[in-house]
């Protein structure tokens, strides 16, 4: 990991830089209307001449507005700073309760995201033990489960919402079933897999031992599934999020990051939308992380890192 | 040759000099760590030597590697499993440039030589361990060179099959006249091939005797009970021991 | 409510007749093996139909599948309009470009270790996040119609693919590379006869995965901005208007595309890749 600090440094630099870069031919059209609104002389004149125009063309004739495409309100792109700073004015500027917090409507999305999480990932090990266990179960659901993996399951989450919604359960717990639905799959799946990883080898030396079905599962099988486990725990995580986030499109919710992802696509605030995302994408790294680190310790605890 | 690892500094191999003439067949014997694979490997120009000189006919390794002057047989065969076996005798001479009917004719008649010609359309998967190495043989013998360099290629296969391709091995090398040097771990191996036998000790590898080998050119597998083979047995034992000893 | 008890007692028939199934002499043959799942399969559609009809729920909540089958024929000609828009304007343009430029990113970042060493760390960083969320952005760029659905595909195919790609051309042992060294080998024969192959499987699982992202990706791409057509855009009016017939319907559409498009890369796997364990059973 270490070794490749300065690579990724680089990576990081050059992707930052290539989207400075690109700030300055995305919002040049935007800058040259303001420019020529306050009564500077732009070339050429007038927005419709300007239309067509290449905007590598527009920058090179109108240098002076470069400087004013960083600094835009409502730009096509906002540049890295731009975004910094709104997160930082909606995280740490803003009381937690204000409903411009993200902090506040993270923990919105997070809430729904962890409550699925765990009713999904609770079913999925206690489904994938079902599948490995009886062989019935396992002929009859494995297909599917494997099966669901390619269908668009989120496309149904604003159903869900709406149903759940009229039946008078709204809030956080429609959004959780979603979080839980789409984490549900991978980790069964993921499960099945690690439950059935032992070598016959070892197996055979608990048959050789007359040990039962249960030790069987918690000395041998349960063990060997952790790595599995784990994997999948990262992706279901990551698809829970997403869930919750979906779940808060449809009903043009007004609390949560996607609620906020939404108002800022109607009202035309960009720079909302992308701070909006970053938050998301925040929230996204420290879920995995956090299972990353839980994953390092359970398995150093087990020797099998 | 000194390797750099992370508890300092390995002599692979030092003090090494050595002559093989054309038409040799030569095996270098030691135990682990003696240092006779990277010694190969240094022929083969897959490492580089930290100081010395090597002359593969009368050129560095790495000349000889690029005008393709050897074919190299690994422990395990490396065949790919995306091509028959006729594919994975051709891939040398499709990367040499042989013409399509050259490459026909070589394949047919190098599989002939190892015993795999009904097996040309078949999957590596679909092969035993023996036969997979025989298609790998068959491919370092695919295309013109005069060297053939092998690293325990019969390492991982039961001493029966072993045996029976020994004298495979012996047989080819009579018929198509290469300079073959073989690495082994096996002392009768070692003994029942070669005309000249290199013995090596580790820490740091170096060669602790070189034996020119009595024994005729032509030799059934019965030779091994004779008393010269026996004889030439002992000294390379002797030979193993004392390098063992000086630790 | 008689409906009720003959759901449970088919409930319960079904999985009767599917643990001797499966505990049969006959359990490992290809039919039982098919029709098991299947058994289980039809046993939820008749259930969820009984039940919905014994438990009069309103259709506003969930109607049975005899309705959805009947919705489902009715509107085909919407459907397929809608499937034509999502699927072959949006998701399967974005699907081919986006497995494209990531499969030649990658072939670039395999070359230069340095590169491989820095994107590789951030490229699994990006896949994990909600890209998803991309899409109110790439709306606004590209406009209302198909375009910024590929683009949405575009970005979510874009990472898996890469890292997939990246991973197998990077499978190759040792052994492999040192026994091109002693052919002499120049990198271009290299890649075509070695690394190439070797990666397939790798590849092929990528592209598995982007099926399904690609699908989704269009799909809720559209509830962020849509012209009066596609398959998310239909969901979410349907479900303004409570017709929730519609929308299953739409899912059955779906279930039907992505299963489809999954399969057909599977099958083009299973011919590349025979060579593969995994798929040598």
């Amino acid at each position: 990991m270490r070794r490749s600090f300065f690579p990724i440094i680089v990576v990081i630099a050059g992707l930052l830089a290539i989207w400075y870069a690109a700030v300055v031919p995305m919002n040049i059209k935007m800058a040259l209307t303001a420019a020529e609104r306050s009564g500077i002389t732009v070339t050429p004149v007038g927005a419709k001449e300007r239309r067509d125009r290449s905007a590598m063309l527009l920058v090179v004739q109108n240098t002076f507005a470069i400087k004013e495409t960083f600094a835009l309100e409502r730009p096509r792109l906002p540049a890295p700073h731009q975004v910094a700073a709104e997160l930082w004015n909606s995280t740490v500027n803003k009381k937690i309760t204000s409903k411009r917090s993200l902090v506040f409507h993270g923990w919105i999305t997070l809430s729904s995201t962890l409550l699925g999480f765990a009713i999904g990932t609770g079913l999925g090990i206690l489904l994938a033990i079902g599948i490995v266990y009886n062989r019935a179960m396992d002929m009859s659901v494995m297909p599917w489960a494997i099966a669901s993996q390619t269908i668009p399951i989120l496309a149904i989450a604003p159903m869900i919402i709406v149903v759940f919604n009229s039946v008078g359960l709204q809030g956080i717990f429609p959004k959780a079933i979603i979080s839980a639905y789409l984490s549900f799959f991978p980790v069964v799946v993921g499960m099945v897999k690690g439950l059935r990883s032992p070598d016959q080898v070892h197996s055979d030396l608990l048959k050789t031992y007359n040990a039962s079905s249960t030790e069987g599962f918690w000395k041998l099988r349960l063990p060997s599934s952790m790595p599995f486990l784990f994997a999948s725990l990262k992706i279901g995580i990551a698809a829970s999020l997403v869930g919750a986030i979906v779940g808060e499109l449809p009903t043009g919710a007004v609390r949560g990051l996607g609620a906020r992802l939404l108002s800022g696509s109607y009202y035309g605030q960009t720079i909302q939308i992308w701070s909006a995302l970053l938050m998301a994408a925040l929230l996204a790294a420290a879920l995995v992380a956090l299972i990353g680190l839980v994953q390092r310790l359970t398995l150093n605890r087990m020797g099998m890192s | 040759m000194t390797f750099v690892t992370n508890d300092g500094p390995v002599h692979a191999l030092s003090d090494v000099n050595l002559t093989i003439n054309k038409g040799d067949f030569v095996s270098f014997i030691g135990p682990s760590g003696c240092g006779k694979t990277t010694f190969l490997r240094a022929l083969a120009a897959l490492e580089e030597p930290t100081s010395g000189t090597i002359h593969v006919n009368g050129q560095t390794p790495d000349q000889a590697r690029q005008k393709r002057a050897y074919g190299y047989v690994f422990q395990h065969a490396g065949l790919y499993p995306w091509r028959t076996i006729s594919g994975n005798v051709k891939l040398p001479l499709e990367i040499m440039g042989y013409s399509k009917s050259e490459q026909l004719r070589r394949t047919d008649e190098v599989l002939r030589l190892v015993e795999l010609e009904d097996f040309s359309k078949k999957y590596p998967w679909q092969l035993s361990g023996g036969m997979q190495q025989r298609a790998s043989i068959a491919r370092a013998l695919a295309f013109d060179a005069e060297l053939l360099f092998m690293d325990e290629p019969f390492g991982a296969l039961d001493e029966i099959v072993r045996d029976h391709l020994n004298e495979q091995l012996l047989e080819l090398w009579q018929r198509t006249n290469k300079t073959i040097c073989f690495v082994t771990h096996s002392i009768l191996e070692a003994v029942y091939l070669s005309t000249k036998i290199v013995v090596m000790s580790p820490r740091p590898g170096r060669i602790t005797d070189v034996i020119e080998s009595s024994l005729p050119v032509e030799r059934p597998l019965e030779i091994r009970d004779s008393p010269e083979f026996i004889e030439i047995a002992q000294r390379v034992r002797e030979g193993l021991r004392a390098g063992h000893g000086s630790e | 409510m008689t409906l009720v008890i003959f759901a449970f007692v088919f409930w319960l028939a079904a999985w009767r007749m599917n643990v001797v199934l499966a505990n049969s002499a006959a359990s490992e043959t290809r039919l039982v093996k098919l029709v098991v799942p299947v058994i289980f399969g039809f046993t939820i559609l008749v259930v969820w139909e009984l039940i919905v009809r014994g438990l009069n729920v309103p259709l506003v909540i969930l109607p049975p599948p005899s309705i959805i089958a009947e919705t489902f024929l009715d509107k085909l000609p919407i459907l397929w309009k809608d499937f034509v828009q999502t699927f072959v304007k949006g998701a399967l343009s974005g699907y081919l470009i986006g497995c494209t430029a990531a499969m030649a990113l990658a072939i670039l970042v395999e070359r230069f270790d340095f590169l491989r060493r820095g994107l590789l760390p951030v490229g699994n960083f990006l896949a994990a996040l909600p890209i998803i969320g991309t899409a109110p952005i790439l709306v606004m760029w590209f406009g209302f119609d198909w375009h910024s659905k590929a683009a949405v595909v575009v970005v979510m195919v874009f990472f898996p693919m890469i890292i997939n790609t990246v991973a197998g051309l990077s499978e190759t042992t040792a052994m492999q590379r040192d026994l091109m060294k002693t052919y002499s080998a120049d990198p271009w024969q290299g890649f075509i006869k070695l690394r190439l192959p070797a990666a397939m499987p790798f590849i092929f699982n990528g592209l598995k995965i982007s099926t399904t992202l690609a699908l989704i990706g269009a799909i809720v791409a559209e509830f962020f901005g849509s012209p009066t057509l596609g398959m998310g855009f239909r969901i979410s009016a349907s479900i303004g208007q409570l017709a929730l017939d519609m929308v299953w319907a739409e899912i059955v559409v779906a279930a039907i595309a992505g299963s489809a498009f999954y399969g057909i890369v599977a099958i083009i796997e299973k011919g590349v890749t025979f060579w593969h364990p995994s798929q040598r059973g």
